[in-house]
């Protein structure tokens, strides 16, 4: 995110530049604190030698162990299977949703949000029971046929379940890309000769390659970065459980867990830069507005369409099938279905336990109206002050982008334990303030984006009127900034919102006590035991309702340009 | 109404190393239609974004009605300014806008509506309080940002190209407006724009900008008259422009011997006194100060050249010819052409003037 170069002349007097300058100051110190600190603490640990010195004895013995190796690969080779069976479902979507106009268009609409809004671990269990070795279809298919398919056995299961639920992240994109392309750029080529296949690969695919590259990058990081589901599934040789299970089982010393931690930062982190390469041509494809116009389709072509999107709606709505139907489960094992039904699971989870429910929504919407708050006074110091240091703000505030949940809250785990927070008389990670700290952090870099989007499209004459006719520069804020900004404060605040109802990377690590677990937690812990699987699910019902709702908001919010939320 | 008189005194205004206004002393009347006239990147923006006080100048200082008014923010000076985009604000509906500056000052709330709608009914915008700015269209805009700063009374109105988004009719017609409803309310106006002829029609007096600098300040007929050197004549109307050598002095004549080898008689103003050490010397002669002639024969002014018509331009109410001469271009305009003989492209003719109508201007 660059900042404009185009800022208008902004007012006067030194005084004021000195008190953009304090809010500049202090909030860099804040997300210094809460962003640099921990994450040059996890590096420091993994290059100390124990006493002053720097060594790389660390990463060569990361290096030596045969887990370790193999964890590193798997995790980029599960990274990039998922980024390519994504694409490969993605891009026929994406472009049928833009280009195409036929009878049932909402489906493929549809296809794009419904992954969204069940957590990856959620799914997990749900398609465990349906895909797994002892699921629904392996049982049909050992009745009828006497064989199984190992679905969801080791890395195919972990990419099978993030391939079905980041693949919006990369339909998404692509889509915004693609309706940005002025229909002459391609008119032109066809005037020029080139058509269908040929048209794609040299026109339309460059053009629309920096949404899709984008989509690519953000389904990359949170593959890599996803805990929730190797956990799930069971499968430990990926770098996000390595580093989970050296902090928890050996101890917060173990440098292994540090080395770990810096290596999947460094992976993070040079995929956001090759991206950037590509993100940034983004320029050209938008030179004009012109909106790519939608071709009506009918008869076979039509019917091959929807015969398409029906195919991956219905695996990407196994989950959710699942899901429900083991909520109300009594005992689901070793059967086609459940051979028993129950409402006992909600009443625990509403009754027994609300704890769960009550602790999410107190922590995701604490750490939303943080997110709005900060998000918006960044996006004001980036976009109209002409304060020096504005350039390192931005980068620190979008950096949690690349840093995962799991080295966040190791960071967290390093500098805040054993240490008194003042003012609280507490170890900071000893109370839940941690994990809204860690959500706040987390999803900045979505509100800081959708209120510097929309902060963009206020001219400043806009509030110099405001300032000319009477209003002071915090009533000119309110009266008139504010307003015209508040639709993307709302939506970045929501993304915020519902990403961190189902966020288990860091949860898992800086939950101080079980009471003060919030959702994510609480159906990790009931699915430990196959007695609180259906407990389980039904917090993931109520998971999905909430994120429905917040997806179901943004789009109201957001309307037709949801993909840009999403957006690196 | 609230005094609003204006006085800049050596202002200065840098961006890096370049100075996008210096040296600018102007002092503005109370009840002035005051224009600053100039190309774009001139500066003149810059000036009157000073006066409302979104700038605050390097050097120098802003003083309204006699009191410095440097370190007084925007908020404070009452001073309304419309903008050449208009910034109307689109969450708020033409009542809204319009009433945001009474808001501001704490006007009691039964005030607010009747004074909104005299304002309102005062640019012909009666019925429209409910609508959005968007439904409005670029004309209507435009008078829902002259009401918005006309409500509080300002003490100076401050106009920033308001009339550079309007399309040619419309223009003229706000034009004529604006000075009307200037003249009603007595309100002094400082005027931004790079129309020369938009200058003329509206302006009490007009500074002249060019690279950051007031080049000639005046009465209209003063800039176009008797325009200060190079850059006013050609800025403000056009001018043919001949630099060249003074031969004699005769009769209160002047001969000049241009570049191009015209032979040209200049009448001085009185007073006039030509630097000493030099001889060389810029004239400018007005297009439509030139007539065509068919024949060389009987010229009946004292000035003649003979060309060929390289192009011209039927108007109606004017025929512009460029006639080429020596190389160059002299533009020619026929006011009234009914009756007189058009000149095709290609034809012989001849460009003659009076000395009166020859100026003299430095470089």
């Amino acid at each position: 995110m660059a900042k404009s170069e185009a800022t208008p002349v902004f007012a006067s007097g030194i005084r004021l530049d000195w008190r953009q300058a304090g809010i500049l100051l202090t909030l860099l110190g804040l997300l210094t604190f809460f962003i640099l600190v921990p994450i040059a603490r996890v590096l420091w640990v993994s290059l100390s030698d124990g006493e002053a010195g720097l060594t790389l004895v660390h990463f060569a013995n990361f290096f030596r162990r045969p887990l370790f190796r193999e964890s590193l690969w798997n995790s980029i080779v599960a990274g990039f299977l998922v980024v390519f069976f994504g694409s490969l479902i993605a891009i026929p979507l994406a472009y049928l949703s833009v280009r195409y106009d036929f009878k049932g268009k909402i489906l493929v609409n549809t296809l794009a949000t419904l992954p969204l809004v069940i957590p990856p671990f959620v799914g997990a269990v749900a398609l465990q029971l349906i895909l797994g070795r002892s699921g629904t279809v392996n049982l049909l298919l050992m009745r009828w046929f006497d064989m199984s398919i190992p679905f969801m056995e080791g890395l195919t299961g972990v990419v099978l379940v993030q391939t079905l639920h980041f693949f919006p992240f990369i339909m998404l994109n692509t889509a915004v890309s693609l309706s940005n392309i002025d229909p002459s750029l391609e008119e032109m080529a066809q005037n020029m000769g080139c058509h269908g296949l040929r048209l794609f690969r040299r026109v339309t695919l460059p053009l629309m390659l920096p949404g899709f590259i984008a989509g690519c990058l953000l389904t990359f990081i949170r593959a890599v970065d996803d805990l929730g589901t190797p956990l799930m599934l069971n499968y430990k040789n990926l770098l996000a459980p390595q580093a989970y299970l050296r902090i928890t089982t050996i101890g917060i010393d173990d440098v292994d867990g540090y080395v770990i931690c810096v290596i999947l930062v460094v992976i993070s982190l040079g995929s956001l830069l090759v991206a950037r390469k590509y993100l940034s041509l983004s320029e050209y494809a938008t030179l004009h507005q012109g909106a790519a116009v939608a071709r009506p389709v009918a008869g076979m072509k039509r019917l091959a369409i929807l015969l398409f999107c029906g195919v991956v709606l219905s695996v990407s709505l196994l989950p959710h099938i699942g899901i429900v139907i083991l909520s109300f489960t009594k005992v689901w094992s070793f059967s086609l279905l459940p051979t028993a039904y129950t409402l006992d699971n909600f009443t625990e989870i509403l009754f027994r336990a609300p704890h769960f429910v009550k602790n999410t929504l107190l922590y995701t919407v604490l750490a939303a109206a943080l997110d709005v708050f900060l998000g918006a006074i960044i996006a004001f110091l980036l976009i109209r002050s002409r304060v020096w240091g504005t350039n390192a703000l931005d980068a620190v505030a979008t950096l949690p982008i690349a840093i995962p949940g799991v080295v966040l809250a190791v960071g967290y785990l390093r500098v805040f334990h054993g240490w008194d927070f003042p003012g609280l008389g507490a170890p900071l990670t000893s109370t839940w303030i941690i994990l809204v700290v860690a959500y706040t952090v987390r999803r900045l870099p979505y509100t800081v984006r959708a209120s510097y989007a929309a902060l963009q499209q206020v001219h400043i004459s806009l509030e110099e009127s405001a300032q000319n006719l009477g209003a002071n520069r915090l009533r000119t804020f309110v009266r008139v900034t504010l307003p015209l900004i508040s639709g993307g404060l709302v939506a970045g605040g929501l993304i915020a919102f519902m990403t961190n109802c189902v966020e288990l990377s860091s949860t898992i690590m800086l939950v101080p006590r079980i009471e003060s677990g919030p959702i994510s937690y609480g159906i990790y812990i009931y699915m430990q035991s196959p007695l609180g699987r259906a407990a389980g699910a039904a917090l993931g019902v109520v998971a999905i309702v909430m994120v429905s709702l917040g997806t179901y908001l943004t789009y109201r919010v957001f309307g037709g340009r949801t993909g840009s939320a999403f957006r690196v | 109404m609230p005094a609003g008189q204006v006085r800049l005194e050596n202002i200065g205004k840098r961006y890096g190393d370049i100075w996008a206004v210096r040296h600018v002393d102007l002092e503005i009347a109370q009840g002035e239609f005051y224009t600053l006239l100039g190309p774009s990147g001139c500066g003149k923006t810059t000036l009157l974004r000073t006066i409302a006080g979104f700038i605050s100048p390097d050097e120098g200082a802003v003083f309204l009605d006699g009191h410095s008014v440097n370190h007084m923010p925007p908020w404070k000076r009452n001073l309304g300014m419309v903008f050449q985009n208009y910034a109307l604000w689109p969450h708020m509906t033409v009542f809204d806008n319009v009433a945001f500056g009474l808001k501001e000052r704490k006007v009691p709330r039964r005030d607010v509506e009747p004074r909104v709608m005299e304002v309102l009914e005062q640019v012909g915008l009666k019925g429209t309080e409910r609508r959005r700015p968007s439904q409005l269209s670029g004309g209507q805009q435009q008078r829902v940002a002259l009401a918005r700063t006309l409500v509080i009374q300002p003490r100076v109105l401050l106009l920033d190209e308001p009339l550079s988004n309007l399309d040619a009719k419309l223009r003229q017609e706000m034009r004529i407006e604006l000075v009307k409803l200037q003249r009603d309310i007595g309100l002094t106006t400082i005027y931004v724009t790079h129309d020369q002829e938009e200058a003329l029609t509206l302006s009490t007096r007009i500074a002249v900008m060019n690279l950051g600098k007031v080049i000639q300040e005046g009465k209209p007929r003063d800039i176009y008259e008797s325009p200060r050197d190079r850059f006013v004549a050609a800025f403000v109307g056009k001018s043919n422009l001949f630099s060249g050598t003074i031969i004699r002095s005769l009769d209160g004549l002047l001969e000049i011997h241009t570049d191009e080898g015209f032979q040209i008689k200049a009448s001085p103003p009185p007073g006039y006194k030509h630097p000493a050490d030099s001889r060389k010397v810029l004239l400018y002669v007005r297009p439509e100060a030139i007539d065509l002639v068919e024949s060389a024969d009987q010229p009946p002014k004292v000035n003649r050249i003979t060309g060929r018509v390289a192009a011209s331009a039927y108007q109606g109410s004017l025929v512009e010819y460029e006639i080429e001469s020596a190389g160059r271009i002299i533009r020619v305009n026929e006011t009234n052409p009914k009756g007189k003989p058009l000149f095709q492209r290609g034809d012989e003719t001849t460009v003659t003037f009076a000395a009166e109508d020859v100026g003299i201007v430095s470089e």
